[in-house]
């Protein structure tokens, strides 16, 4: 077993309402995992509690097979990276700045840094021009290019991903979707990606899990919930997103 | 080699935190300087009227002439504040009258003898002089066409005018011997009374706003403007005989050389004293008047002279105390931002601040041991109403940061202090500087004030100039406070485009 990270009978509810329903997960290494399903099912919660911007009622949470604690996470942190919707970046920091900003804090060099920004600009085809751009001096596509950068920056272990392409219009989306599966597959990339577009899904998932109402439905292949439906509502699931691509 | 953009923040980083010592240097100077303010050996004070500037200054010659250093605190306020000041020992000597002492000070309900007075007010460590030679007692004035027309000569004739228009100053209405007592003694029916600044009611009684004000018996005022004062025909008004109240601790040389006025100064020649000093507008000259013959060559210091003082004065109450205000206020107000009680509570206080009235403010912080009648008090003041602008912008500036990105600063693995230091508060640094902005204002406006507790500033002409009903005066004053306010509106303009960041601009 390669699992990178581990959710034990991890469960977590806001106000008397139950966000996640005690779950069971791994991440697996170098495989992009795709969290889906109708909007309130748990997938961004479940994501906020790996990363522990929330603390889970119970359970745990093991990275590399060690239990997160709130000592251990600040480190953890650097060795996960988080991209949201629209980037996420900071208003009065330049790209430039937005994307170092981690990296001078762990005191990297400053040949180290630059190597590593062009590197970074290759790789998701940003314009190094536009480093010294303010976040709304660029478009939004571009802004998601720079919080991909930065979460790239300190070479994650694992990288996290919330609705990123949410925000962008049509074709933008499809230029990123394509460069990102690049980037992914050519760093081997450990990545956990929330969405609620079956088709992006499908496109980046090695494993897709399924959520509704707090708790995970199925996890497999695309090819295993369309065919193996473990429960009504998968089939209703894929086939309300298969009749909205026709209309 | 490091890359050049490196090396310049690296260099601009040294050059804020030398900055930042430079600045807390110089505005140690400004506390040590301001702290010290009242180092000379003999402080005389006056009260906030024509008649208690001049004589004032007429003790600040008479210890002058008689080679003791002395500084006259010109129209520090009413009865209360000069008292206090002297037992506080801000002030050594200022000119009050037996009446007065006896109601206000001693707050004896029958008449008390001279001795009396002067065996009470040495419990408190205080010395009296006999008397100057003038009793000005109180009295009710109208406008000498009006008082013909309703045919009234005396106070008992108000009985039969219940429609007249009263207006006093704010200390007649609550003394012991003042308002209240003296209509239920006269049976005065008038029901529309309205509290006024002395000076202010003399222009109100002259164009018909009110028909009947408080004054005092030597008031030049009375002549100027054709106005007759009543008769007291119940005998209500106790003697208000001058004198000098001084600490029994002042040095012999300066209580002999205030003995040498006593029984020297007539009613005559104290209305004179007072005409002059209305129509020069210079308390010094008037006072001079006093000591004839030996005062031709005394000049009082030039305009452009004391106009720099003034604005000196006023920035550093105002600049001093801004300083503490975000010194303070910034750090509350990242405690406030987080909510909870503790956030309530910061709010909460400096709103309730705010919600007094600079007057009453500056005299609750009169009385307590370390503040007194000083600069220190003005500055407290200002601070305290510098705090509510700052702490509450910078509360609502980072509440308002959207929740992604405080998530994300979160996420990056950055740690609290610098989460705060290097993504928050930059962040909010438009709305901080907003409220830092309007606290300057604020103090700029209201450090005029200051000079009702003798603190200077531009306020001195304003306060001189509304006493003394002269617009010149006033506007003295009132036009470099403008300018002020003014050339912190550009001064805080530039500040926006250094402090805010660029990106935060476009």
């Amino acid at each position: 077993m390669s699992a990178l990270v581990r959710l034990v009978d991890v469960s977590k509810r806001y106000m008397g309402t139950t966000a996640l329903q005690s779950t069971n997960l791994s991440i697996e290494r170098s495989k992009t995992t795709v969290l889906i399903g109708p909007s309130g099912c748990g997938k961004s919660t479940l994501l906020r509690l790996i990363i522990r911007l929330i603390e889970p009622d119970s359970g745990s949470i093991e990275f590399n097979g060690e239990a997160i604690t709130p000592d251990t996470i600040i480190n953890l942190r650097r060795r996960i990276g988080y991209v949201i919707q629209e980037g996420g970046l900071f208003p009065h920091l330049t790209a430039r700045a937005n994307v170092l900003l981690m990296a001078r804090h762990v005191g990297t060099s400053d040949d180290e840094m630059r190597k590593r920004l062009l590197e970074l600009c290759e790789l998701t085809r940003f314009s190094a021009n536009l480093l010294s751009r303010y976040p709304v001096e660029l478009s939004g596509g571009q802004r998601q290019r720079v919080g991909l950068m930065r979460a790239l920056m300190l070479s994650p272990e694992l990288l996290l991903l919330d609705e990123p392409l949410g925000a962008l219009d049509p074709l933008v989306r499809v230029s990123l979707q394509t460069d990102l599966k690049g980037i992914f597959a050519r760093l081997q990339q450990t990545v956990l990606f929330v969405t609620h577009d079956l088709a992006e899904a499908t496109y980046f998932g090695d494993e897709i899990v399924l959520m509704n109402d707090g708790r995970v439905v199925q996890k497999g292949s695309i090819k295993e919930l369309r065919e193996k439906p473990a429960d009504p509502f998968v089939s209703e699931f894929i086939n309300a997103q298969r009749g909205l691509a026709l209309t | 080699m490091k890359p050049l953009r490196t090396k310049l923040v690296e260099r601009a980083r040294r050059a804020r935190r030398s900055g930042a010592s430079v600045f807390l240097g110089l505005s140690l100077i400004v506390a040590v300087e301001v702290f010290q303010a009242s180092a000379y050996p003999v402080n005389v004070g006056s009260k906030k009227f024509t008649e208690s500037y001049v004589l004032g200054e007429i003790a600040r010659r008479a210890l002058s002439d008689a080679g003791i250093a002395a500084e006259h605190r010109q129209g520090m306020g009413g009865t209360i504040i000069l008292w206090q000041a002297l037992r506080g020992g801000q002030i050594d000597v200022y000119p009050e009258y037996t009446g007065t002492i006896a109601q206000e000070i001693l707050k004896s309900d029958h008449q008390l003898s001279l001795e009396d007075i002067r065996d009470s007010l040495g419990k408190f460590g205080v010395g009296m002089t006999k008397p100057l030679g003038f009793n000005n007692t109180y009295a009710l004035v109208m406008r000498r066409s009006e008082a013909q027309r309703l045919g009234i000569r005396t106070i008992s004739d108000l009985q039969k005018h219940p429609e007249l228009k009263i207006g006093l100053t704010h200390e007649f209405l609550d003394r012991h011997d003042g308002w209240q007592p003296l209509r239920e003694r006269y049976q005065l029916p008038q029901q529309n009374v309205i509290g006024i600044d002395h000076a202010i009611g003399y222009a109100a009684l002259a164009n018909g706003s009110i028909d009947v004000k408080d004054a005092y018996s030597t008031d030049a005022k009375i002549e100027e403007s054709d106005l007759v004062a009543l008769e007291d025909d119940l005998g209500f008004f106790p003697k208000y005989e001058a004198v000098f109240l001084f600490r029994l601790s002042t040095s012999p040389s300066a209580i002999s050389a205030l003995g040498r006025l006593e029984g020297t100064l007539d009613e005559q020649r104290m209305i004179r004293l007072n005409a002059e000093a209305e129509r020069t507008k210079n308390y010094t000259s008037a006072a001079n008047l006093y000591f004839e013959g030996r005062s031709a060559s005394f000049t009082g210091e030039s305009f452009p002279h004391k106009l720099a003082r003034w604005t000196l004065r006023h920035l550093e109450l105002a600049g001093f105390s801004l300083f503490l205000s975000v010194l303070i206020g910034i750090p509350l107000g990242i405690i406030a931002s987080r909510g909870g009680l503790t956030g309530q509570c910061i709010l909460g206080f400096a709103s309730v601040v705010q919600t007094i009235p600079s007057l009453a403010l500056l005299a609750l912080l009169v009385p307590l041991p370390f503040f007194g009648i000083s600069v220190r008090t003005a500055i407290a003041a200002l601070f305290l109403y510098g705090l509510l602008p700052i702490v509450r912008n910078t509360a609502t500036g980072l509440q308002d940061i959207p929740r992604s990105l405080r998530e994300s600063a979160v996420a990056l693995g950055l740690g609290p202090l610098t989460r705060l230091w290097e993504i928050y508060l930059p962040m909010a640094s438009r709305s901080i500087l907003s409220g830092i902005k309007t606290s300057a204002v604020i103090n700029v406006g209201t450090a005029t004030l200051a000079a009702l507790i003798g603190a200077g500033g531009l306020g001195e002409p304003i306060l001189s100039g509304l006493n003394l009903n002269d617009h010149t005066t006033i506007l003295q004053g009132a036009i470099p406070a403008a300018l002020l306010a003014l050339l912190e509106q550009w001064l805080f303009d530039v500040l926006d485009r250094v402090l805010i960041p660029k990106g935060l601009r476009l």
